[in-house]
């Protein structure tokens, strides 16, 4: 219930947050909203010396959803994706996803960007920004670079951000109008992790699906990008062989673990019902 | 003089007494966030304790090293089992007969147990110092399957109990024996199985679950050194019973200790027994001469504090092809972990089981009860129900949902067949239990006629023949649940712990200007006693409830209760508060004929006040009669209208009730939907209409809990695989259906004021209500029983067993 | 870890204390500021009855170290209270509708729903229940506490209307 003891470091710029990182190297943490990074050290799973909170950083707020791009500051909250309207009309699955993360008082503090930069595997937003083909701009000592979303990944808690490097924002490939999605997801009770879930986002042009990605959540220790999966939707009219032959593909790459949610082969059915469900309903908002 | 009084019904509102829906006088200050509970707490040089507890189901261990502790600025002990030893305080005894480890010696027996007790100046320093304790273990198996405790292979895991061939409650065959415990008929109930037409024969488990209160337990003890005073505040639902154990155990004198429960934040079972955080906090406040303040968190409080249930039961109910039940036999085994702590009525080392012939008209039963220890959490305790009630209650109710199956009857007219008739009331089971009162047929058709039952199975019909059509994914399923309890423990000739029998009490003083202070045996966690027992005493002395205080949990004050679980408080300090309310009365009436100057008999009592009879305007109310008993009593009366009650109930009560369940089961998720549910409860007379409602609410949603995701799951290892709110199953507002509420009032015949008790009822009823609705959306495909909780991977597996899984 | 000074409104007051920078804002308000009205009931994050409201927000005061709200404006349940003494309409309506029994997780529970209304002064049962998904309750089943929040919205948008 109680942390170890750290120092506290809060910068007022971006640049002196960089430093910070870098001169502690791999004794530091950040903390953003910190739901996910608090409650790890108070089980005292986590005991890093130093802390540095992101929350002074103006430069990491703010939602533009004018473009072609969305660009998403990493520390806007969860609580400010859902109550966006420029994102409800752009793209509207992140809301979708983020209603069903947590709680209300979770989703005031935590962040997108705590939520697809830390690596959990149970995390949501993860295989949203996969199944979007988002990618972060990160930033460290060295510079800016962007990574794909779908190559950030590499295990549970492994990611590509190095040492020192801070998520600065999340951008996102606008979503045609009018394109299908949805973010299905199986949990215990409201507010778990996910025991399955998939998000789907596609595109449909004269009744005929031309193009889709699935994502999964919380079924192997990175999220899954389900590509063979979406194949088999490309070309056809969504159909109910289609849907189905798109869920095995997608049950088959599943590879969770078995826990309080369940054994590992009820996890993978659900993998498998949340992409038939979730392809279901991005049909019925494309149409 | 006027006449021109209000009506009698204007002046019983007023009192707000009996059956008013008054506002509850807690909610004041709860709602301002100023409750004063355990951790609200402070005193100056107050200390912090903490645990170090073993990360090990089973271990020896071999050395403690407390060096790097005790260098920590700001630690100012580290307790171990050899400090506790030559206090003879490193075992103490449990409410069950046994003994249990306050800090481990030799063996640690399950995770998370007591290790070492740091004690700092505040909790932050006392966490670090946890951590520097260096403690050395051996691992050793564990032994986690209760069915398998016994074997002749297995090791014993209590070597303070090694060679002992008897416990507490009779012989000991083998090491891991706890006890064995058997009711009933053996012989005539093996012989009715034999010649019945049907026998259903079915293994029911009910799983380990926590009772989980929102505050976890704690104290703050004060050693007065000046004084030789001991002084412990502290999440005790059974303040007295604490004081006469700490006085035994520690040798110091009862009237030098003083037990103070403040606000619980709810008990539920949980907080009876005396943990060892107790124990250790008094040992340091003795020690330091400061007060001590230890406060468990939450995977501490599911770790180490009581379990509920874990009973393996074995049932057979025998029965003509018509279903009229004629024997039900059970075999068990019941797990207790590593030490029994439970907390019974002595005689009764299983509870009050044997309730488990339920509501039903059973002329034989025989059960026999095996308790074995394991490497789990000591326990167990009556998680929000009465002793083993909702084991037994849960056990009868699929016992015969089953055997409804067997003969393809419907589970309700299963039920109505076997129902005890009103007739025969009071009614003596064949386990021993004298029933009080009941008008079962007519719960049963009300609740019935209220859900349209014939309905639901005509709708249950078309879902099924859709199903088989491949038109949908959806099993719809009724469950019915008739669940009698047994509840306020009890009468001193059969119940009492550790030898203190179980009666209850009350003391009423009247103040000269006509308000009251009550106080009670009994102790609130959140039933709103301070409310509902000045409404049962304004209804007595005609006092309203607002002029009457309310209070309990100070053993310096209160008289000596055996506190409040198990359904109790109504039953039996709730007679005891109008036993005692009768006697102010009576007195009352003396000096009202005195001040009349007319004889005793010539007075009659009118809501609030007595008047001469036939001559209605000579009138004297209870405040003035409050008045004269300060200045102007009858030659030879004592001054002072004050009054205690000590009542020895002369049975339990038996609160029953008629539930029904409708859930909408996905077979392709797991997923159950409680579509309705509807409680129909008799609990006697109705003190508080809303706070009976609010008590149902609250257990039908710990049921729901239960039935659908609750499980204290441990691994071969005895590692605890759901020790944290991530994984132990609380329903939110999300998960928790709207319940309907009804009732029936059937007084019990021997309470003074006819009430049964309610606070547990919807946990006994609803769990079972719940699981035989899951049970019963599969049945029509051969289901017969599949276990709780059922939660969404259960629910699958039992759907993939039946091929239902493959669309 | 030596202390740093914090300096925050709780309760529309100025207060200032030394702490540790890992001292978790409940154990400040509970120890340092004497408000014990917030209550701690897991560790995990996820029974809310530490909830408190912060710069406009629903916090689980828990889950965020006090260096963190260095700087904030608190309101706990001690802050509901009206300068008169009266209750605010959301206790009476607690009160009313019987939506407490132990009071453990009720001043989390009236903070939460505060911050609810504010969010959505006219919200359905459905949207009740998801409101408070983030605060756990024990006793009461939540029913009478819905109906205590629905009624405390209509009660408010009344005296809205009245004010208008």
């Amino acid at each position: 219930m109680i942390p170890a003891s750290f120092e506290y470091h809060r910068p007022r710029s971006l640049d002196e947050a960089i430093a910070v990182l870098a001169s502690h190297g791999d004794d530091i943490r950040i903390v953003a909203g910190g739901h996910s990074l608090i409650p790890m050290m108070k089980l005292r799973l986590a005991q890093p010396g130093h802390l540095v909170d992101l929350q002074d950083l103006g430069e990491l707020r703010g939602i533009d959803a004018d473009g072609s791009t969305i660009v998403i500051g990493a520390m806007t909250t969860q609580h400010a994706l859902i109550t966006s309207a420029a994102l409800a009309a752009t793209v509207p699955i992140l809301r979708e996803t983020s209603i069903q993360i947590a709680d209300p008082q979770v989703r005031y503090c935590g962040t997108l960007g705590g939520n697809v930069a830390n690596g959990d595997p149970g995390n949501d937003m993860p295989a949203v920004m996969m199944a979007l083909d988002a990618s972060y701009r990160v930033t460290g000592k060295a510079g800016e670079r962007d990574i794909p979303a779908r190559d950030f990944y590499q295990g549970a808690y492994a990611t590509s951000l190095g040492e020192g490097e801070i998520l600065a924002s999340v951008r996102i490939p606008a979503p045609a109008d009018g394109h299908g999605y949805a973010y299905e997801k199986q949990k215990r009770k409201i507010g778990d992790y996910a025991t399955a879930a998939a998000a789907v986002v596609l595109t449909l042009s004269g009744g005929k699906c031309n193009s889709a990605a699935i994502a999964l959540t919380n079924v192997a220790d990175t999220p899954l990008l389900a590509t063979e999966a979406a194949a088999a939707l490309i070309g056809t009219g969504l159909d109910d062989t289609a849907i189905t032959e798109a869920a095995r593909r997608a049950q088959a790459i599943a590879k969770p673990s078995a826990d309080g949610r369940g054994p590992a082969d009820f996890r993978a059915h659900v993998a498998g019902v949340m992409v038939k469900r979730a392809v279901a309903r991005a049909r019925e908002h494309a149409a | 003089m006027s006449v021109d009084i209000e009506s009698a019904e204007a002046r019983t509102q007023k009192l707000e007494g009996l059956g008013a829906k008054r506002k509850r006088v807690e909610d004041v200050r709860f709602t301002q966030g100023k409750g004063n509970y355990v951790d609200d707490l402070k005193f100056p040089g107050m200390l912090f304790g903490d645990f170090v507890r073993s990360p090990y189901g089973h271990a020896r261990v071999k050395s403690i090293n407390k060096e790097a502790a005790l260098k920590l600025p700001g630690v100012k002990a580290v307790l171990t089992a050899a400090d506790l030893k030559p206090l003879k305080l490193d075992f103490m005894p449990t409410l069950a007969g046994d003994v249990q480890a306050v800090l481990a010696g030799g063996k640690v027996l399950f995770q998370g147990q007591e290790v070492a007790f740091v004690v700092a100046e505040d909790r932050y320093i006392a966490a670090d110092a946890v951590d520097l304790v260096e403690v050395e273990y051996e691992g050793l198996p564990a032994q986690v399957d209760p069915n398998h405790a016994m074997d002749s292979g297995a090791p014993g895991l209590r070597d303070d109990l090694q060679g002992k061939t008897s416990g507490a409650h009779g012989p000991r065959k083998h090491d891991n024996h706890v006890f064995t415990w058997e009711v009933g008929d053996a012989e005539g109930t093996d012989m009715a199985l034999k010649q019945a037409d049907v026998v259903a024969k079915e293994l029911i488990v009910y799983q380990r679950v926590h009772p989980c209160p929102l505050e976890t337990c704690g104290c703050v003890a004060l050693m007065d050194k000046v004084n030789g005073h001991l002084t412990v505040w502290g999440t005790f639902q059974a303040p007295h019973a604490v004081r006469t154990v700490a006085s035994l155990i520690s040798g110091i004198p009862e009237h030098k200790i003083r037990i103070i429960s403040p606000d619980i934040g709810g008990g539920f079972g949980n907080k009876v027994g005396v943990y060892p955080g107790y124990i250790c906090s008094i040992v340091a406040s003795i020690v330091l001469g400061v007060p001590v303040k230890w406060i468990e968190d939450r995977m501490e409080n599911l770790q180490s504090t009581a379990f509920a249930r874990d009973y393996h039961m074995t049932g057979e109910i025998g029965a003509t092809k018509d279903g009229r039940i004629t024997a039900l036999r059970c075999n068990m085994i019941a797990d207790h972990g590593a030490f029994d702590a439970c907390a019974d009525p002595t005689k009764y080392p299983a509870g009050f089981f044997s309730i488990c012939t339920g509501s039903y008209d059973i002329p034989v039963a025989h059960v026999v009860v095996d308790g074995v220890y394991t490497n789990k959490a000591p326990g167990g305790v009556a998680y929000r129900c009465s002793f083993r009630v909702t084991e037994a209650s849960y056990f009868i109710e699929r016992m015969v949902d089953i055997l409804a199956r067997k003969l393809n009857m419907d589970p309700a007219e299963i039920r109505r067949k076997n129902l005890i008739r009103k007739e025969q009331f009071p009614y003596h089971s064949a386990l021993g239990w004298e029933y009080d009162s009941g008008d079962y047929h007519t719960a049963l058709d009300k609740a019935l006629k209220a859900v349209d039952y014939a309905g639901l199975r005509e709708e249950q019909k078309r879902n099924r023949e859709a199903f088989a059509r491949g038109e949908t994914r959806t099993l719809m399923g009724i469950g019915v649940s008739f669940f009698t309890e047994i509840v306020g423990a009890g009468p001193i000739k059969n119940c009492d712990i550790l030898g203190l029998g179980m009666f209850d009490s009350c003391e009423i003083r009247v103040h000269p200007t006509g308000s009251a202070i009550a106080r009670l045996g009994t102790i609130s966690q959140g039933q709103g006693h301070a409310t509902t027992f000045a409404q049962i005493l304004a209804s007595e002395i005609g006092i309203p409830a607002a002029n009457i205080t309310v209070e309990e949990g100070d053993t310096d004050t209160a008289p000596y209760g055996l506190g409040t679980y198990g359904s109790r408080s109504t039953p039996v300090a709730g007679a005891a508060t109008a036993m005692a309310g009768r006697k102010i009365r009576a007195k009352a009436q003396m000096i009202a004929a005195y001040l009349l100057e007319v004889h005793d008999d010539d007075l009659e009592w009118d809501v609030d006040r007595f008047r001469v009879k036939g001559v209605p305007e000579r009138q004297k109310t209870m405040a003035e009669i409050a008045f004269a008993a300060y200045n102007k009593v009858p030659p030879g009366m004592e001054p002072g209208l004050e009054a205690v009650s000590y009542y020895d109930p002369p049975n339990m009560t038996y609160p029953f009730g008629a539930y029904v369940c409708v859930v909408d089961i996905d077979v392709d998720t797991g997923v159950s939907d409680i579509r309705r549910f509807y409680a129909l409860d008799d609990c006697g007379t109705r003190i508080n209409p809303t706070i009976i409602e609010g008590q149902v609410h609250g257990g039908l949603t710990e049921a729901l809990g239960i039935a659908m995701g609750q499980e204290m799951a441990y691994d071969e290892f005895g590692n605890l695989k759901n020790a944290s709110l991530l994984d132990y199953f609380l329903p939110t507002a999300v998960e928790t259906p709207v319940w309907e509420t009804d009732y029936t009032t059937t007084p019990s015949p021997h309470h003074p004021i006819g009430a049964k008790g309610v606070g547990e009822s919807p946990n006994v009823g609803g769990v079972s209500a719940i699981s035989n609705a899951v049970n019963d959306a599969f049945a029509h495909l051969g289901l017969t029983h599949t276990q709780m909780p059922h939660d969404h991977w259960r629910v699958w597996k039992t759907a993939e067993r039946l091929d239902l899984t493959t669309a | 870890m030596p202390k740093m000074h914090v300096k925050l409104k709780v309760n529309n007051r100025e207060v200032e204390g030394l702490a540790e920078p890992r001292t978790l804002l409940i154990h400040f308000l509970r120890e340092q500021l004497a408000l014990t009205g917030s209550h701690i009931g897991c560790d995990t994050s996820h029974c809310g009855a530490c909830t408190i409201d912060l710069n406009g927000k629903s916090v689980k005061s828990c889950t965020m170290f006090v260096a963190q709200a260095n700087g904030a404006e608190i309101t706990t349940i001690e802050g509901f209270v009206n300068p008169d003494g009266s209750l605010h309409v959301l206790q009476e309506m607690f009160r009313e509708h019987h939506g407490l029994q132990c009071g453990f997780c009720t001043p989390g529970m009236i903070t939460r729903a505060y911050r609810l209304l504010q969010e959505n002064p006219d919200p359905s049962e459905a949207e009740i229940r998801m409101g408070i998904s983030g605060n756990l309750c024990r006793c009461t089943g939540y029913q009478n506490i819905v109906k205590a929040i629905r009624a405390a919205a209509d009660r408010m948008s009344h005296a809205k209307e009245a004010a208008e």
